[in-house]
Formats: C-alpha cells, sequence, structure tokens
C-alpha cells in the first residue's frame, strides 16, 4: 500500500516515531510550563534535569543493580530533591531581579551538569536495555509497533492528563493557578506560597526526570541529550504559549507529529519545521496557540 | 476615647512601611478593640492602603503591630493570615483564572466558626446564580461581594476591608452596608479603609484621619451629632 508515493509502513513508522518524540516533548515542555507560570523563569536548567534522569536510571542498573520500574519512582525523586535544593539556595534569592538572571542562573546550572558528566562519562552514550516486561512488539497488520513505544507514549498521555487534571480541576491547583496570578494575595490568604515555589520547581524538575527515564532506552544516555532536545522544547512552549498547561501539552504531540510527517514527505525540513511552526506562530499569535494575552 | 469595655485587638505603634526606597507611612499608631468597626479616612495616596498591606505583610515595615497579643511586624504574611485576619484588597483581586466557585473557595479555613457557602449564598445571591463564570466576568459589584465572601468563609473575625464601595451603584452599596452590620451584630472586628466618608459614618464606631502616611485626628462617630466635629472632620477631607 502507497500514500503519494510512500510506502505505508514508512509512514505510520515516521508517525510513530514522531508521537514518541511528541510525547517527550509534551511531558517537557508541561514542565517548563508550569514553572514559567508560576515562578517567572525559564528554567533553561530543565534539558539537563532530564539528563540527569536518564543518567540516575543508568546508574542505579549499573552501579546498584535497581531496576527500571524503580528508577521509575527514585529518578524524578532524587532529582525533584535536587530541584528542590536548588530553588531552596539558589533561584530564591533572584526572583527580585529581571527574568533574565533565571535564564542565565539556571542556564550556568545545566552547563555545569551537562561539564561535569560529558568530564565522567564522555559524550558517545551509553545504552540502556529496554525491560524485560516491554520487549517485543505487536504486529498491527500495516505496521509493527514495539511495546516499550506503546508503553511510552500511554505512560505520558496519562501523566500529561494527569497533571493537567491536577492543575486544572483540583483545589491544590486552584492555589497554583492562584499564585500564579498574583503570588502576595494567595499568601495574604494563609497559603505558604515560598514553599509552594519549591514544590512546584522540585515537581518540573521531577518531571522532567521521569521523561529522562522513560527515555533512557530509546535514545542512548549522555550528557548532551538534554541540550540536544531542550532548544525543541522551549519552541513548543512559545507555541503553546508560555505558561499554558493545555498548550504544552497540545502542542508537544502535534509538533512530534508534525516533525514526523515531515521526516515523510520532505526530510530536509525535518529539523527546522518546528522552527519554521514558532516563526509563524509568533507572526499570528504573539501570545501562542492557547496563550492569553496579557 | 477607646472604650474600656472593649479589649484591644490590634494595636499598630510607630509604623512605618516602604516601597522600595520610598517611606510612605511614618509613625502610623491605630488601635481597634473587640467589635468594633474603624474607619481609616483620608485623601487619595494619604496611606490608607499601605497601612493595611503593612499590616498584612505584604510591603516592608517596620514599628509594632500587636494582634491578640501578638507581634505581627516580622511575621510573612501568611502566617498573620493563619491567626484570623481576612484580606479585602482595594483591587478586589478576583483570579481570572478560576470560576466564581474556586475565587469563593480559595483562601484556606484558618478558624473555626465561618460561614458556610450556603449562609454566603443568603447574603449574596449573585455569587450562586454565577457560580461557574470566570471571576473576571463578573461585575464589579459581584467581585466586591466575592471578594468579601471569600473572606467570610474561611472564620477569620478580623476583616481589613479596603474601599468596599469604591465606584459602585448606590443599591450595591446599600447591600454592602447591611453585610458589614450583620457582621459587626456577629461580633467581627473590621478596620475600614473608605472615601465614601457619609456610608462610613453609617456603619462605624470610630474615624481615624490619615495624612501623609500619620494620624492626625481620631473622631468616635457618636461626635457627629455635634457640628463642630463634623466641620473638623469635613475640613481634612476637604468635603
Ligand atoms: N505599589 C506602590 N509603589 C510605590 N509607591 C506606592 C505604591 N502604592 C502606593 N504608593 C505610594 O504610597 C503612598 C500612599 O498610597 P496609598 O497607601 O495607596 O494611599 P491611599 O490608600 O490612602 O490612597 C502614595 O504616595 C502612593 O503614591
Ligand atoms: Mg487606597
Amino acid at each position: 500500500m502507497e500514500i503519494l508515493g510512500i510506502s505505508s509502513q514508512a509512514l505510520f513508522g515516521q508517525v510513530l516515531i514522531g508521537f514518541i518524540n511528541g510525547a517527550f516533548y509534551a511531558m517537557l515542555s508541561l514542565g517548563l510550563a508550569v514553572i514559567f507560570g508560576l515562578l517567572n523563569i525559564v528554567n533553561f536548567a530543565h534539558g539537563a534535569q532530564y539528563m540527569l534522569g536518564a543518567f540516575v536510571t543508568w546508574m542505579l542498573l549499573n552501579y546498584l543493580g535497581i531496576n527500571y520500574w524503580l528508577a521509575l519512582v527514585l529518578a524524578p525523586v532524587c532529582v525533584g530533591l535536587f530541584g528542590a535544593m536548588l530553588e531552596r539556595t539558589m533561584l530564591q534569592r533572584i526572583y527580585k531581579l529581571d527574568h533574565i538572571y533565571g535564564l542565565l542562573l539556571t542556564f550556568g546550572v545545566a552547563l555545569l551538569l551537562e561539564g561535569g558528566f560529558r568530564q565522567q562519562f564522555g559524550v558517545s552514550g551509553m545504552p540502556y536495555a529496554i525491560p524485560r516486561e516491554l520487549q517485543g512488539g505487536q504486529n498491527l497488520g500495516f505496521m509493527f509497533l514495539p511495546n516499550y513505544r506503546a508503553w511510552v507514549i500511554v505512560a505520558s498521555v496519562v501523566v500529561c492528563a494527569s497533571t493537567w487534571f491536577l492543575i486544572e480541576k483540583t483545589r491544590l491547583g486552584s492555589y497554583l493557578r492562584a499564585a500564579t496570578e498574583n503570588p502576595k494575595l494567595v499568601q495574604a490568604f494563609g497559603v505558604n506560597v515560598p514553599m509552594m515555589i519549591t514544590l512546584t520547581y522540585a515537581f518540573g524538575a521531577g518531571l522532567s526526570a521521569l521523561a529522562g527515564v522513560m527515555a533512557a532506552p530509546i535514545y542512548q544516555v549522555s550528557p548532551v541529550m538534554g541540550s540536544n532536545i531542550i532548544i525543541v522544547v522551549f519552541a513548543v512552549v512559545v507555541i503553546g504559549g508560555m505558561g499554558s498547561i493545555s498548550g504544552a501539552i497540545v502542542s508537544g504531540f502535534a509538533l512530534g507529529l508534525i516533525e514526523g510527517l515531515t521526516k515523510v514527505f520532505y526530510p530536509e525540513a525535518s529539523s527546522t519545521v518546528i522552527f519554521v511552526v514558532m516563526a509563524i506562530v509568533l507572526l499570528v499569535k504573539p501570545a501562542g496557540l492557547f496563550g492569553r494575552t496579557a | 476615647m477607646l472604650d474600656v469595655s472593649k479589649p484591644v485587638r490590634l494595636k499598630v505603634e510607630g509604623l512605618n512601611a516602604y516601597y522600595g526606597e520610598s517611606h510612605v507611612l511614618h509613625g502610623m499608631n491605630i488601635e481597634v478593640g473587640r467589635g468594633e468597626l474603624v474607619t481609616l479616612l483620608g485623601h487619595n495616596g494619604a496611606g490608607k492602603t499601605s497601612t493595611l498591606r503593612a499590616i498584612m505583610g505584604l510591603i516592608r515595615r517596620n514599628g509594632s503591630i500587636r494582634f491578640d497579643g501578638d507581634e505581627l511586624a516580622r511575621m510573612p504574611a501568611n502566617r498573620i493570615a493563619r491567626r484570623g485576619i481576612g484580606y479585602v484588597p482595594e483591587e478586589r483581586g478576583i483570579f481570572a483564572s478560576l470560576d466564581t466557585t474556586e475565587n469563593l473557595l480559595l483562601p484556606p479555613v484558618v478558624k473555626d466558626g465561618g460561614m458556610s457557602i450556603a449562609e454566603i449564598h443568603t447574603l449574596f445571591p449573585n455569587l450562586k446564580e454565577r457560580a461557574r463564570s470566570p471571576g473576571t466576568k463578573l461585575s464589579g459589584g459581584e467581585q466586591q461581594m466575592l471578594a468579601m465572601a471569600r473572606i467570610l468563609r474561611t472564620g477569620a473575625d478580623f476583616l481589613l476591608l479596603d474601599e468596599v464601595t469604591e465606584g459602585l451603584a448606590p443599591v450595591i452599596i446599600e447591600q454592602i452596608g447591611v453585610v458589614i452590620r450583620l457582621l459587626k451584630e456577629r461580633g467581627f472586628t473590621i478596620l475600614l479603609v473608605e472615601q465614601n466618608f457619609p456610608f462610613a459614618a453609617t456603619v462605624a464606631d470610630r474615624h481615624y484621619v490619615v495624612e501623609s502616611g500619620r494620624v492626625v485626628d481620631m473622631v468616635p462617630n457618636t461626635a457627629l451629632s455635634n457640628p463642630d466635629e463634623v466641620s473638623r472632620l469635613h475640613s481634612y477631607l476637604g468635603i
């Protein structure tokens, strides 16, 4: 079967890769959006925290013999704690300054982390085996679907949907949304907003680490994996609308898919298509597709 | 001049407050007794809003703010609120990303004895009808009612109200007056900032006159039967 001269195998294969990339874009841009919303900081350390998640997973297995399923919990907790410490000891000192300082500080942290791991592990990247329970795949007739990839897509959809629900539909989420608008007033109602900010940053960092755990068996575990993906994720956040939760999720998946399809129909543009979309969105709707104009 | 039968709940002494380098309160002194309704009157820019912000811990301040025996001047805002102080800001502070009900339920309960939602809906029937509207789609009057209602839910029994009648139609002002008198009957202690002196005179026990970040005079509401006192007050306010 062929569509526009392209075999359906190739087409669905790229759609699947698009979905997988989209799953990571969505999880990462989601955390960035939450952090930007409340802290007003463009968290340049987000990619490094994703890389850290993958490395913790790799180290847990290779140094301590702790498997993927436990890493799924332990790595986000470790990186979340790291995030909480970073927020308490450094970010908290610069909220009064211009946003650019937050960007510079987190960028510096990202460089330090990446440099440290590069020193220790080199840049070539290390493999991480797919957990036994998820090896193999399903023949769907029109394509072969590896079980691990199906798991990543389902898990990321669940993670994104639960985060969306938590923020948009629960009482805790209403604190977060309100504090995003007017933190001082929320604090004047009796909410410990500084604590909430620390936990939110930790949550965002934990979310990126969770993406890192899921990425370990798909991409190579490498010190540069974060900086490779983070620029695209920033573009996704800008397209979705800075700070918009649903915008981050929807544009994450959509742009992964667009990227995958571009690879089929016009491969030369596949690495730039997201930035083209970003430029168009910024021209037509500067606040992003789902953004509120202030 | 303070009614001695009423123990002091709030005693502000030598309160200074600042926005960055700009020094806006210069040694404010205020006392509010239990169950009293005291107003801060004065021109625009006199420092009334800043006084409430300073008590609430929202701006940098020093001096003494004793509340029910505790010193608030070095506490962060969230701990001050937990003492049972409810704040209705001048700009109302309704959250755009929350609907009416979410706005109403936002402030955490800080004390027992807060009003139930049913009671709040009886006091402010509009809020029930608009339960699912985004907060900022409400009219000015509805936003003001929401800003007050959400505080009444929390059990706070000391209220800081900043210009709750500002820009509202006379019927709405009347409705808010009814609520404020009801709160007084229930024993709430209230510090009310007002520009609308005729309104203030219908609800208050005492008035402080604020000028350039200082309290320059205090007039009991009962003294307003004396024409001399009234003209003195009017001369401050330029009425
Ligand atoms: N956010 C702010 N930043 C700097 N100065 C302010 C701010 N808000 C008020 N001021 C200044 O503080 C003084 C007192 O203002 P305010 O407390 O709002 O007065 P009032 O409520 O009596 O009208 C004024 O000189 C005003 O210009
Ligand atoms: Mg004012």
